[in-house]
């Protein structure tokens, strides 16, 4: 899979992860009307959407590495980890400070008793440490560690997932679409010998 | 903080469909370049808009509230009727399938005269009023709404409900030809709703046929609509076909979907939480800016002087 130069790979997903929050950007300060009657809404829910595509999209590296057996999945999957940090960080902050209007007792009574909230801002917390040792020399300090607790990411994911599946009021077609996919990617990763024992049974 | 109010938008004034469809075309070439199938549920308004008729001989109403409306755009474009789609922005879009003439209502149950009513008739032998309501969704949020309507009592009085009848039990069409959400079972369909008989009499309740002077919209409950504004909106049934007066107490759509988050009752109340979310305070609808105000949810959505007295003596945790 050589498509482009390998020095132009990163700075292209940089880019392209970029688009969907400078889109949001650009409408919330500029063209406010085209994000309808309930603008606060559609920013909350788009930047958890795109939370949620970023962690699959993580997840999706490690299977698609397998299956092209090329080495450009592994490369942008730090880079897309972090999209996905940083997506769930805006949607955070537009949930505080635009639809809370950063009142704390309410902050605090939401995050502790809703539960859809309380799993969300979980999936966020366990996000930092994993922003925070994504850099190479954390990698090296870190050892098999590294390893060990960047498994975290299929807890956040489930996590970002439930907090969907829980927020909405009846219509659960998508948030399922969302819990598909990653159900999907997790069983990708079971060993390919589990399958060839099961063929024989 | 400093709000900025979002600008008044008459209802001569709507969003150039052009512009619509340029902003489709830039979100559509962003859609081509992730190229993701994940990308989904962007807000691509495609209203399609109907003839508007003006309504006359419209009366004011002292038990407006004389609150700033929201704008009539906000008002048509963000809507929840599920027969249409679970997008807010669904009904806007899909209504145009519904059929709203000729309309006719089906009496029956406890009454007198039952039987089926052209709808025209209906109202042509009623006083349209207008009535400026604060409408307050379940899932928090409000709106300030111009409804016209007629007396929901006097229509009642038309019929001659007999002793027996303790409850109004309303339905929606159900044509999933006409309405399309009705082909996935989101809900039970049709949708049912239903109020006591003292809440259906109270002089509060009406029947809209109107919104803004003006024929109401398909995507608002098109040509008939329930508008009880001390409730959730979801009480508000739409399209309504056929009104049923019974002595026990109806099973309603949302009760039933969900009976540990939605009641028969479903009264405005700050101090009783959803299930999963704070109904203290609300988001005031009204686009145009991301910095738009929340307020404080007041006790049967601030028509606590007119209607709490119906509810004196009844536990209203228990009865949400």
């Amino acid at each position: 899979m050589n498509f482009s130069p390998a020095w132009l790979l990163k700075p292209t997903i940089f880019l392209l992860s970029s688009i969907p929050f400078l889109y949001l950007l650009y409408a919330a300060f500029l063209d406010p009307e085209s994000l309808g009657a309930n603008p606060v809404e559609y920013l909350t829910h788009e930047t958890g959407s795109w939370s949620l595509r970023f962690l699959l999209l993580t997840l999706a590296m490690t299977p698609l590495r397998r299956w092209t057996k090329s080495s450009f999945p592994l490369k942008v999957r730090r880079l897309l980890g972090l999209f996905a940090f940083f997506y769930v960080s805006v949607h955070l902050l537009i949930y505080a400070v635009l639809d809370r209007e950063l009142d704390w007792s309410h902050l605090g009574e939401d995050i502790i008793k809703r539960p859809f909230i309380t799993i969300g801002f979980l999936a966020w917390l366990l996000l930092i440490p994993l922003a925070v040792t994504s850099t190479n020399a954390m990698m090296r300090r870190l050892g098999r560690r590294w390893k060990k607790l960047h498994k975290l990411v299929y807890l956040i994911a489930a996590l970002g997932v439930g907090h969907y599946i829980w927020l909405v009021k009846k219509d659960l077609q998508e948030p399922l679409i969302y819990a598909a996919i990653f159900i999907m990617l997790m069983l990708l990763r079971l060993p390919a010998g589990m399958f060839k024992f099961r063929n024989k049974a | 903080m400093l709000i900025k109010k979002p600008s008044d938008i008459k209802p001569s004034e709507i969003t150039d469909p052009e512009l619509y469809k340029q902003r489709r075309k830039f979100i559509q070439a962003g859609v081509g370049l992730t190229g993701a199938a994940m990308f989904s549920g962007l807000w691509l308004p495609d209203n399609v808009q109907a003839a508007r008729e003006k309504l006359q001989g419209i009366k004011k109403s002292s038990l407006s509230t004389d609150e700033k409306p929201t704008s009539y755009k906000d008002v048509t474009s963000y809507n929840n009727f599920y027969e249409f789609g679970t997008d807010k922005s669904d009904p806007a879009r899909n209504a145009h399938t519904l059929k709203t003439k000729p309309w006719s209502l089906t009496i029956e149950g406890e009454v007198a005269k039952p039987g089926t009513y052209h709808l025209e008739d209906l109202v042509k032998a009623s006083t349209l009023e207008e009535r400026i309501y604060r409408f307050r969704c379940v899932e928090a949020w409000s709106m300030v709404i111009p409804w016209v309507g007629i007396s929901l009592s006097s229509l009642i009085k038309r019929f001659e409900p007999t002793s027996k009848a303790k409850f109004v039990e309303f339905t929606t069409l159900y044509d999933p030809k006409q309405m399309p959400g009705q082909n996935r079972q989101v809900l039970n369909w049709p949708y049912v709703e239903g109020l006591r008989m003292d809440e259906a009499m109270h002089p509060l309740s009406i029947m809209v046929v109107g919104l803004y002077g003006e024929v109401l919209p398909n995507q608002n409950g098109a040509p008939l609509r329930l508008m009880v504004p001390w409730k959730y909106g979801f009480k508000n049934i739409k399209s309504i076909v056929k009104i049923r007066f019974t002595e026990t107490m109806p099973k309603t759509t949302w009760a039933l979907a969900g009976p540990r988050e939605y009641g028969f009752y479903a009264n405005v109340n700050p101090k009783v939480s959803h299930p999963r979310w704070s109904q203290a305070s609300e988001r005031v609808i009204g686009s145009g800016s991301i910095f738009t105000k929340r307020k404080d949810t007041l006790m049967f959505n601030g028509y606590e002087d007119q209607v709490a007295q119906l509810y004196s003596g009844l536990d209203l945790r228990k009865y949400f």
